[in-house]
């Protein structure tokens, strides 16, 4: 099941000057569920775009299934794409809608009406089958447009910002609903959000991209637990950052605080090290402790979440306390408190 | 819900609407009652009740004038409506900052006198006319068919005329389209000209009926363009309800005639209100 289906090299696209996809190379596997992920302007809607055949690459290849389809039109590629508006087609009823792609396609009549109403029971959308789109909520509509596309049966299907019109409760569901149906269909998913829980959540693999350009791709726990890049970690999830200087093979913080971690090859002076929230704990033996004064707290049930004001950095420390930790220990704002994590926890950044 | 919502500024209407009553509404009951009274000897109005000048309409020599004023005026709303499209097609196309400058250009015709516009055709059309010229120009010496007074003069006329209506009814709804509606159509596997038949153009109907509705109204009632352009002969119903009232004297006819025109356009205009409303339903743009 790693057998490659699309192959990006180096693909590009030039606006005038502005470069919005820039030199991209990424191999894509049958059956993934695949997630790029970049904030607005990072090209991901432009390469989605053009892997749909909306737009085509000024350089570079994009091969689907060992052949070319760099140049080859929307309709005659066996991609589809969801848009992020829907664009369900407002004159035509659900299950027009959904037939419509069939139709093109030349099928028999009888055999549209079967998948149609095949498709319609996946997504439980049978008995709104003769409503027109403007008769459904945001869900339903959305999961017309899934529909829609997926009927097709579709090598690869392409969805833009798939959950982003949705209210929030919704989109929760929707999370593991697509998951749930991406492996039933047993289709190559990519999906474009600016959200990086939702990507976490959804994808097998996380891409992301910045100005254009691919910054790191892998598992969601590889980008969560070893970004690559400063913006990845700042991205990703939440993350501390101190201001450390190296000194030989050694880091310390402003306040002279020695802090151990892992430098990378060829490292400035001026670093930057990095710890997760949730790494931090209430220990003063670790390899890396500091004291502060709690600045605010909040009880979530599961987790005690707090701002700390240290002396290692600016910004308050965000530490992310589990309930038993936590539990019998003094922790209400102006409290001192000592907190420890390990060295392998630290990511160190150029500055 | 609360009560200062619920209170329209009705009022607000009460100029406008004192304004046509009282000079159009009523003006316009007069003339039509005239159609119930008898035609004095001498011109003028005998008021004895009278059903003559209706029955008269429907005689076979004023029908005919009457399908013929209609086949004329929908030959113009057809050609309209082709022409007008295309051009709005090619706006609405064109970026967003360049559209209202087109559209200007597209109305720009009416900023001038009819009357004027309409005589430029006969200088355009006539046997030494420009067209003419040209042909003479490129060397074609054979005979020209008659252009002027014509039938299709009037009806060039016509289309010149309401044109830049048809581009502005036909641009609303293709502007207000959602370019990813007609991208899915196309991702789905249809060609452009599919997608144009079946998506885009399903969704602009409402725009081609008002434009078509607008035409045809305003030509088959249209006495200047065929009196100027036609050569003057009863041509269509606009001439003859205006030759009843001015050279005949016979105003209950030409009242008969008048009211048979409004209730086509009645009909028409309610129709096509009517349908644009439930297409409304369904909206131009997927929210």
């Amino acid at each position: 099941m790693t057998q490659v289906l699309l192959s990006l090299s180096d693909v590009e696209k030039h606006f005038g000057r502005v470069k919005a996809v820039d030199g991209v190379s990424l191999d894509i596997v049958e059956n993934e569920f695949f997630a790029l992920l970049g904030a607005s302007g990072s090209g991901k809607t432009t390469l989605l775009r053009m892997l749909a055949g909306f737009e085509l690459p000024t350089g570079g290849q994009i091969v689907l299934d060992g052949k070319d389809v760099s140049q080859v039109p929307p309709n005659r590629r066996p991609v589809n794409l969801m848009f992020q508006s829907y664009a369900l087609f407002p004159h035509m009823s659900v299950a027009k809608n959904i037939a419509y792609g069939l139709e093109m396609e030349g099928l028999l009549r009888r055999e549209i009406t079967a998948r149609v109403g095949e498709i319609l029971e996946v997504i439980q959308l049978a008995p709104l089958a003769n409503r027109k789109p403007d008769q459904l909520s945001g869900g339903q509509r959305q999961r017309v447009a899934l529909a829609r596309a997926l009927v097709k049966r579709p090598r690869l299907l392409l969805l833009d910002e798939p959950l982003g019109a949705l209210d929030k409760k919704l989109r929760g569901e929707m999370q593991l609903e697509l998951k749930r149906i991406q492996a039933e269909f047993g289709i190559t998913f990519i999906v474009v959000t600016h959200d990086q829980e939702e990507a976490l959540v959804m994808a097998d693999r996380i891409a992301i991209l910045k100005d254009g350009r691919l910054l790191q791709s892998g598992t969601p726990r590889e980008i969560y637990e070893y970004p690559e890049t400063r913006y990845a970690a700042d991205f990703i999830g939440q993350m501390n950052f101190i201001p450390v200087t190296r000194s030989g093979d050694l880091l310390f913080a402003r306040n002279g605080a020695r802090i151990g971690g892992v430098i990378p090859a060829e490292a400035p002076e001026a670093l930057v090290a990095a710890v997760r929230p949730e790494r931090l704990y209430l220990d003063a033996e670790a390899e890396n402790v500091v004291t502060g004064t709690v600045r605010s707290t909040a009880y979530l049930g599961l987790d005690l979440h707090l701002h700390l004001d240290t002396p290692l950095c600016d910004q308050p420390l965000l530490v992310r306390l589990t309930a038993d930790a936590a539990e019998g220990r003094d922790i209400t704002e102006g409290a001192r408190l000592t907190l420890g994590w390990s060295a392998r926890d630290t990511r160190v950044f150029p500055a | 819900m609360s009560p200062v919502k619920d209170r329209k500024p009705l009022y607000l209407m009460t100029p406008a609407l004192a304004w046509l009553t009282a000079f159009m509404v009523v003006p316009c009951l007069l003339i039509l009652a005239l159609a119930f009274f008898r035609r004095g000897i001498y011109g003028g109005i005998e008021y004895v009740f009278t059903l003559e000048n209706l029955a008269m309409v429907v005689d076979p020599l004023y029908a005919r004038i009457f399908l013929k004023s209609a086949g004329i005026a929908g030959l113009a709303a057809g050609i309209a409506v082709v022409v007008g499209y295309a051009a709005a097609y090619a706006i609405a196309a064109m970026p967003r900052h360049r559209q209202p400058a087109l559209l200007f250009f597209a109305v720009l015709p009416f900023w001038s006198n009819y009357l004027i516009r309409t005589y430029a055709w006969i200088v355009l059309l006539n046997r030494e006319g420009l067209i003419v010229h040209l042909f003479r120009w490129f060397g074609y010496e054979g005979e020209l068919p008659q252009m002027l007074y014509t039938e299709t003069a009037v009806v060039i006329g016509l289309v010149y005329n309401y044109l830049p209506f048809v581009i502005l009814a036909c641009y609303a709804p293709l502007s207000r389209l959602n370019p990813e509606v007609a991208e899915a159509s196309h991702d789905l596997g249809a060609s452009q000209w599919t997608t144009f038949r079946r998506i885009t153009l399903p969704m602009t109907v409402p725009g081609i009926a008002a434009g078509f509705v607008f035409v045809f109204v305003l030509s088959i009632g249209n006495f200047v363009t065929p009196a100027l352009l036609g050569g003057g002969q009863f041509q269509m119903i606009g001439n003859l309800v205006y030759a009843q009232f001015l050279t005949a004297n016979d105003w209950p006819f030409g009242a008969a005639l008048s009211m048979a025109l409004i209730a086509v356009m009645m009909v028409l205009l309610t129709a096509q209100t009517f349908a644009s409303e439930r297409a409304s339903g369904q909206g131009g743009r997927d929210a």
